[in-house]
């Protein structure tokens, strides 16, 4: 079987167990059509890679789902359908965003950055988020635009944290960030994974490797691909055709 | 040396009314991204209401004047949530639909205003003392002018407490950062809208009653008239910014009195030189975010 004869299989394997399922997920922004068919399921426990080359719509899947973007499709969180849900409905039935770009509130102070993420009538994790970045708690009085990249990322992810969600929605978490904090922002991401279940956008596929156990990939806004993560990173051809990346069975990405 | 003295004390008390004006304004456009042509209607709403419970129950009285302050802001205040609910908010996002609903409302609202109040203009009375001067190194202030400044000041106050002290006033400063993220939060930044332009109603409806004893007269245009001040004022400030505004109000009307009385009259002409001047410099205003 070669790459010239196979078609783009859609779909081999679906998730039996999915807290958020997308079929037929469509989008558009400014009039444009920037997802044209996704169908994935996040896995009830572990990372859900949500893989692809720069511009296939992994960003806008994700703003789509949080209704940030004119959506249509279905989308079900737990059997419920959230599709025509106003993007604050969306996060009130427990869907955490960590937006690309962190989009820390540069004004509030750290503090104020958690403290506007306490979602009502929940407990607030504030003991998980200090053990997790107890830089935050040091820098709780300081602006979190004098915050550096990797701090701000840790705002973003402890705003996500803080209240108790079904699933995260992650979307490049460690874009821009040190070797070191990659690492540390991957530590945070399997601690996390441990209590909900996360969909992550990713570049960095020794991350992705690492942590996600199965993967969506798309290509031109559409899903193609849906399987265990190790098995399509182990495919050199497939990880070529849908990533333009060589990856060896334990290559580096 | 006292002309001097005369002309800079009313110029802030002109500036404080400004503010009163344009505090709402720039909150209202950096939440929400609306450029209110209403908000002169709900000054005039507060200052005609004010004029009518003052009369009511004795405008010489200090009482009569203090409930007439209340009176304004509150008219203001349900004007303007009544408008963000009614026509502003079924508009969401849609820009030009709101400047249009809100330019109409301003010019049927002016239109109702004449019907009742006629279009002529009405003097108000007020407390003795207001109408008396206080002699400041050798200048004779107008004691309505002290009155106008500090309840500028009592306004930036609160309105600066309740943005940093409160739960509504944080989620008002998070969304004119970013209000998608503040509704990924899972915040339902409608109730924030409403507020904003309850608030910013408030301040202009008190300010349509200060407007009123500062220049003597109310009348159906008065809001309009200090709407163009009020926005050139905004606009200086940088959309969105408190202290822009409030440093931007105080600037506009001394540069206007001054130039009104030491270059004959063309107070109105350097305000707008000066508008020109901060576009082509710092297009995003003195305090406004880079674009």
């Amino acid at each position: 079987m070669t790459s010239a004869t196979r078609p783009d299989p859609v779909t081999t394997e679906t998730v039996t167990d999915a807290v958020l399922s997308v079929r037929g997920l469509q989008a558009h922004v400014a009039g444009q059509q920037v997802v044209e068919h996704v169908d994935l399921d996040v896995a009830a426990a572990g990372v859900t890679a949500l893989l692809g080359r720069n511009g296939v719509g992994k960003t806008s899947t994700i703003k789509a789902i949080m209704g940030l973007i004119s959506r249509s499709g279905t989308v079900t969180l737990d059997g419920q359908d959230i599709a025509s849900l106003p993007t604050h409905k969306v996060a009130q039935l427990g869907v955490g965003y960590v937006p690309e770009d962190r989009e820390v509130f540069s004004g509030l102070t750290v503090s104020e950055n958690l403290r506007i993420a306490e979602r009502p009538g929940h407990d607030h994790r504030y003991g998980l988020v200090y053990e997790l970045f107890p830089e935050l708690k040091e820098r709780a009085g300081q602006a979190a635009g004098t915050l550096s990249g990797g701090q701000q990322q840790m705002v973003s992810l402890a705003r996500a944290l803080l209240n108790d969600n079904r699933v995260l929605l992650v979307d490049e978490p460690t874009k821009g960030l040190a070797p070191r904090l990659v690492q540390e922002v991957g530590k945070v991401l399997a601690r996390a994974a441990e209590a909900v279940p996360v969909l992550l956008v990713e570049q960095n596929l020794q991350v992705v490797r690492e942590l996600a156990h199965h993967a969506v990939v798309l290509t031109g806004g559409r899903s193609v691909h849906h399987g265990p993560a190790a098995e399509f990173l182990n495919d050199p051809e497939a990880t070529q055709r849908l990533l333009g990346v060589h990856t060896g069975a334990e290559g580096a990405a | 040396m006292s002309t001097v003295i005369l002309l800079a004390i009313t110029g802030v008390g002109l500036g404080a009314i400004y503010f009163l004006v344009a505090c709402g304004l720039s909150l209202i456009y950096g939440l929400m991204g609306v450029l209110n042509f209403a908000h002169g209607v709900f000054l005039a709403f507060g200052a005609f209401l004010g004029f009518e419970i003052a009369n009511a129950m004795g405008a010489t009285t200090w009482a009569g004047f203090a409930v007439s302050l209340l009176v304004g802001a509150l008219a203001g205040a349900v004007f303007a949530a009544l408008t963000e609910r009614i026509l502003v908010q079924r508009l969401y996002n849609r820009h030009i639909e709101q400047v249009l609903v809100t330019v109409g409302l301003a010019l049927a609202a002016v239109a109702l205003f004449d019907g009742i109040w006629g279009t002529d203009p009405r003097f108000p009375s007020a407390p003795a003392w207001l109408n008396e001067t206080t002699n400041i190194a050798g200048a004779n202030v107008p004691n309505d002018r002290f009155v106008a400044i500090l309840a500028a000041v009592a306004v930036l106050v609160a309105i600066v407490l309740f943005l940093k002290k409160t739960r509504y006033g944080m989620i008002i400063r998070a969304g004119v950062e970013n209000r998608s993220m503040v509704t990924a939060l899972g915040i339902d930044v409608r109730t924030a809208f409403t507020l904003v332009f309850t608030i910013g109603g408030a301040a202009a409806g008190l300010g349509g009653v200060l407007a009123s004893h500062y220049f003597g007269y109310v009348s159906p245009l008065l809001g309009q008239t200090l709407l163009i001040f009020a926005f050139i004022v905004t606009v200086i400030g940088g959309l969105g910014s408190l202290l822009g505004a409030a440093i931007a109000s105080v600037l506009v009307a001394l540069l206007q009195q001054f130039a009104n009385f030491y270059l004959s009259g063309t107070g109105d002409f350097a305000v707008v030189i000066l508008l020109a001047v901060v576009l082509l410099t710092r297009p995003s205003g003195l305090m406004g975010r880079k674009a």
